[in-house]
């Protein structure tokens, strides 16, 4: 292995994927600060993802990942620091901005609408109309397409357990309704999805699911954000961990440089990471 | 090796089924055949009960009987579909009326004038309430309490507390009183108009955008706003589509009782939001159909006027409106407990 600085400054790169990491990265930020009265959020964060990977976002309750990744998705806006979206600088004002940009999110709570079907929530505030005077006169959805094209964003996702696209979200399953969330920003997604506590609430077999859509999402050429508790699930699908702690990066790991003991260390401090970073 | 092996759950799914637990599956498939099932049964009850009530001139004059509250419970359901609630519905109608009347009152003004700023009015009272709920940000119960008082007093200044009878206001303004007949059967334009709303309304919220957000915000304001649905636009639009509805009422109230009176129609805030409970609509937003809401104003007026051909008292009707409304709900809620 070489080293060079790209690998100082990244905590290793994973084996056989040194070309993705030679390129720019999707989403970059330097030095964001957020502040809420005294309280330091984001203490001059850099982060780095790359095009195609899986990076995870470890830290303990408080280190500051949710409100990084607020602040990447637009749900909040930094005090200071850059954030580049393929290079050219962003300032996202609000999660539509960041939607529009390519970047979307999965929140923890879903934001699927229980009343509404599978189809509704996937176009739901992307709705589609007719073609001809219905549409553009009588502002006519056109349902049957986006009920098609819906089953085909499921299916593209290898999701089985769904079939009927006019179903209400409310009799799904938690893990299907992970299912539609995730396909809601795989489908529209052009560049990065990320994904807040995706596992959190579901069973080992669900999670077995949401997992694999993880890393279709990855092998269709998106770079996913992953933040989660659980270090067994970010372990098997990250290329890189990005470790926060106490509002900063404490490093970037991989999973075959180190282990979920070393992550855990680091992540609470009792360890620290060799190099600059 | 077939299929000797049952487990306990694929048994108890096999059960057979009472006749009363198939009527619940079937109503749970279907919501709005519970109403209509109600609707039908008041008509067979008062058609055994009064040889007058299932002829062509009593339907006439039912439907005309139900056309206000009819319209007034549209707003009323974009409004609970919303997760919110209107108390402010007959002021508004009274206010937007009383202007109307006042104005055109011996040809002060023409009436398609004095007709177009009673609506103008009714829609800007019922964007006040939107107002107060989506930037003060206070719940709809208190706005539209709120409002209610006020609009109801602002009539009452405004009118002096009179009457304005038919013959003292232009055509235009009573025109919706007047109609056709078919046979002994008598249509007005007022209940012309309502279909109409109830046709147009009914497009929107199944057939566009706007319709799907306005269930989405009624059932998960938060996942709407992080899904991109502009929440608070939305319920603005709500409550101001809902005063423009009111001020159609008001025309059609006019029509209907030949006077403009400021103490018209005192339960008109209830007998909307009867409608739209007994028409299967959540009062926790989100889940309803415009059409029950269509079938629920009827049946509250058919048991009105099929009590009153009976010859039954006033004081025992709202008696039965009152019971009808918690029958209703219950019958909902048993429907909604289906076991699947």
């Amino acid at each position: 292995m070489t080293t060079t600085s790209l690998e100082v400054a990244h905590g290793g790169v994973p084996a056989g994927k040194e070309e993705i990491y030679a390129k720019q990265p999707v989403l970059s930020a330097r030095k964001l600060v957020i502040t809420f009265g005294r309280v330091v959020g984001l203490d001059g964060v850099d982060l780095d993802l790359y095009p195609g990977e899986v990076l995870a976002v470890i830290g303990d309750n408080g280190a500051g990942k949710s409100t990084l990744i607020k602040c990447l998705t637009g749900a909040y806006v930094a005090d200071s620091g850059d954030i580049t979206l393929n290079g050219q600088p962003v300032h996202f004002k609000k999660p539509q901005d960041a939607r529009e940009a390519g970047i979307e999110t999965v929140y923890q709570q879903l934001a699927v609408i229980p009343a509404l079907d599978i189809a509704s929530n996937l176009y739901l505030a992307r709705e589609e109309r007719r073609k001809g005077p219905l549409g553009s006169v009588l502002r006519m959805l056109d349902k049957k397409g986006m009920e098609r094209r819906a089953g085909q964003s499921v299916q593209d996702l290898g999701i089985q357990t769904i079939q009927n696209m006019s179903q209400a979200v409310e009799t799904l399953s938690g893990g299907q309704r992970q299912a539609v969330a995730v396909a809601r920003a795989a489908a529209f997604g052009s560049k990065v999805v990320v994904l807040d506590e995706p596992t959190a609430a579901l069973g080992v077999k669900e999670s077995g699911m949401v997992l694999d859509m993880v890393k279709q999402l990855r092998d269709k050429g998106l770079s996913v954000i992953l933040i989660s508790h659980n270090m067994p699930h970010v372990w098997e699908v990250a290329d890189r961990i990005h470790i926060q702690r106490l509002g900063g990066r404490a490093g970037v790991v991989t999973p075959q440089t180190h282990d979920m003991g070393e992550g855990v260390a680091i992540m609470t401090g009792a360890k620290r990471l060799e190099g600059p970073s | 090796m077939s299929t000797q092996v049952t487990s306990a759950a694929a048994e108890f799914a096999r059960r057979q089924q009472s006749p009363l637990q198939r009527v619940q599956h079937q109503l749970h498939g279907r919501p709005w055949l519970s109403p209509l099932f109600l609707l039908f049964v008041a008509f067979v009850a008062f058609f055994i009960g009064s040889p007058t009530f299932l002829t062509a001139s009593s339907m006439g004059i039912l439907l005309q009987q139900t056309a206000v509250v009819a319209a007034l419970a549209v707003g009323q359901t974009i409004v609970i579909l919303t997760a919110g609630i209107d108390l402010s519905v007959g002021a508004v109608m009274v206010l937007s009326m009383m202007v109307m009347a006042t104005l055109a009152k011996d040809d002060g003004m023409p009436g398609i004038l004095a007709l177009a700023i009673g609506v103008l009015l009714a829609t800007a009272a019922g964007a006040l309430n939107g107002f107060l709920v989506t930037r003060i940000n206070l719940p709809p119960f208190i706005v539209t309490l709120g409002t209610l008082s006020i609009f109801t007093a602002i009539a009452l200044l405004y009118s002096g507390g009179e009457s304005i009878q038919a013959d003292h206001l232009p055509g235009l303004l009573n025109f919706l009183g007047d109609g056709f007949g078919i046979g002994q059967f008598r249509l007005t334009w007022g209940i012309v108009l309502v279909i109409l709303i109830y046709a147009v309304m009914g497009f929107v919220l199944s057939q566009t955008a706007w319709g799907r957000y306005v269930y989405a915000v009624g059932d998960d304001p938060e996942s709407a706003r992080l899904s991109g649905v502009p929440s608070k636009r939305i319920l603005l639009a709500v409550y101001t589509v809902a005063g423009l509805i009111y001020g159609l009422a008001a025309w059609i109230l006019i029509g209907r009782s030949g006077a403009a009176t400021p103490n018209a129609f005192p339960d008109a805030n209830l007998a909307s939001i009867t409608a739209v409970v007994i028409g299967g609509t959540s009062l926790f937003g989100g889940r309803g159909r415009l059409v029950g809401t269509l079938i629920g104003a009827l049946i509250v007026q058919t048991l009105q006027f099929g009590l009153s051909q009976m010859g039954v008292d006033q004081q025992w009707r709202v008696l039965a409106t009152g019971i009808l409304v918690i029958v209703a709900v219950a019958v909902d809620q048993w429907i909604r407990k289906v076991k699947s």
